[in-house]
């Protein structure tokens, strides 16, 4: 397999040509195409039901799209086109395009049965095959990184929900990943401690080069992180660019009027 | 009363030998059922048709028939076929399959209660199905299962009281042994007790397990404290 630093520049980390979701009778996205660039940070707007969390779910494998294709640094995820048709791709392939992907969720997930650095150096261990000692190590400067220097050995019931989502945060970048999906990673938590979560995605976004595919309903935090939004809804893209000019100057009336709303502006 | 009270210590040898089959099949009958519901409650999640249909056509037979039928067929019908068994394998074989039955029930459905991030999370990071179920979510299935599990086990000891049908001399049968000697009341009263005891100590048991399961998910205090005997009170407040 190539590494990701021998691919072409240009190649797209993630691309989605003609891709159908369906859950029952609800078409959820329609005839979806669209590229995400190496290390760009999109955010992914629009009114709930729209499909943005959908589109995150495909790219983790925790969906499976209906028909078109996905290509993550131009490598098919999880269907490839054999002589005109739709093959599904075997679950080791998939599994090996996944830990290239990270994903930090809306409420946390961190595993209840583990500590704090369990729940960091698990996946470290047993999926990339670093020693533990290493992995340990690499554990303590993700925590130093989120903040939760002294937290090795905490349970994840006795933190707070900022406190949980920052190691979850930790948990996603210990696997390294190029690219990081953030699904309303401060939809769960308390006003007050939103700030916190944020300022550390921001540090990431400064100091990493992670590929970012954002949905969140924190308008500053995208405009802050993003160099692209994409405005969603009905399942398609009505508007997309620059944050600067879809937050200032939107020319769909749809766009405005959400972020009308959202921003209670 | 007196009579009665020299009848039964002349028949405490008899009472403890029945009480020994009676945990004998208990002991052995849960450790197969225990087997038997982890293997088969698994298999009912497989994706595979096979897997799963093999799976719910057993825990469906075992569940759906009689135990006594079961017990029946294990000592009196194999052996016409060939398989002669000694009426405690026999037993065993009856409740661990038929407690193993329901058990496999309740696996499937703790498995399936684990929240559906924690299995999100897994894949999310890329760990395998199998390393997923091991160390992910059987870990948080199991408190979800123990309180029922519990039940089952309770269920068992006491549904060992038939193996009399196929002459074993259990506690039941070394019972109404002693109802001979004394009375009705008096020998089935002792009954109860000694059934109660017998169960109460499972419970402990596997309350206690559950403790532990739970506080290492961050739920509740350790098995530690909760075996200290603190009033409720004094555990949960700072001062």
């Amino acid at each position: 397999m190539p590494s990701p630093h021998d691919l072409d520049p240009s190649t797209p980390a993630i691309r989605f040509e003609g891709v159908e979701k369906r859950f029952g009778d609800n078409v959820v996205l329609q005839g979806l195409d669209f590229e995400v660039a190496r290390g760009d940070r999109v955010t992914l707007i629009g009114p709930s039901g729209s499909g943005k969390t959908t589109i995150l779910r495909l790219v983790m494998t925790l969906e499976e799209a209906n028909e078109g294709y996905i290509f993550i640094d131009g490598e098919p995820l999880t269907h490839t086109r054999e002589g005109g048709k739709r093959v599904a791709l075997k679950e080791r392939h998939r599994n090996e395009m996944r830990k290239r992907i990270g994903m930090v969720f809306q409420q946390f997930n961190l595993f209840p049965n583990m500590t704090v650095m369990e729940n960091l150096i698990e996946a470290p261990v047993h999926v990339l095959g670093l020693s533990k000692a290493d992995a340990v190590e690499r554990g303590r400067e993700l925590l130093a990184r989120v903040g939760l220097v002294g937290k090795e050995d905490a349970h994840p019931s006795s933190l707070s929900g900022g406190q949980q989502q920052r190691v979850a945060i930790a948990r996603a970048l210990a696997m390294d990943p190029e690219i990081l999906l953030l699904d309303e990673v401060t939809s769960a938590l308390d006003p007050e401690i939103v700030g916190e979560v944020l300022e550390i995605l921001r540090d990431v976004a400064r100091t990493t080069d992670i590929t970012m595919l954002i949905v969140t309903h924190e308008m500053h935090f995208a405009r802050d992180v993003s160099n692209r939004v994409m405005m969603f809804d009905g399942g398609r893209v009505i508007e997309q660019g620059d944050p600067e000019t879809i937050f200032t100057a939107p020319t769909q009336e749809r766009t405005k009027s959400f972020l009308s709303a959202v921003l209670g502006a | 009363m007196n009579d009665d009270l020299s009848a039964l210590w002349a028949a405490i040898p008899q009472v403890l030998e029945g009480m020994g089959i009676t945990v004998t099949l208990t002991v052995l009958g849960s450790a197969l059922a225990f087997v038997v519901a982890v293997v088969f409650g698994l298999m009912a999640r497989s994706r595979t048709l096979v897997v799963r249909g093999f799976a719910r056509v057993v825990i469906e037979f075992f569940r759906g028939t009689s135990l006594v039928v079961q017990l029946y067929l294990f000592f009196f019908v194999l052996p016409q076929l060939g398989w002669e068994m000694s009426p405690i394998t026999a037993g065993v074989l009856a409740f661990g399959l038929n407690y193993g039955a329901y058990g496999a029930e309740v696996v499937r459905g703790s498995i399936a209660a684990v929240p559906a991030g924690q299995w999100e999370a897994s894949t999310a990071l890329s760990l395998s199905p199998v390393h997923r179920m091991r160390r992910i979510i059987i870990p948080q299935a199991w408190a979800l299962m123990i309180p029922s599990l519990n039940n089952l086990l309770i269920q068992l000891l006491k549904g060992t009281a038939i193996v009399g049908f196929i002459t074993l001399f259990d506690l039941t049968v070394a019972l109404d042994k002693l109802r001979i000697a004394t009375d009705l009341f008096f020998a089935y009263g002792f009954g109860l007790v000694l059934y109660f005891v017998l169960a109460y100590i499972l419970t402990l048991g596997m309350n206690a397990l559950e403790v532990r399961a739970k506080h290492r998910l961050g739920q509740g205090e350790s098995l530690r404290e909760a075996l200290s005997f603190r009033t409720p009170d004094a555990r949960g407040s700072v001062a």
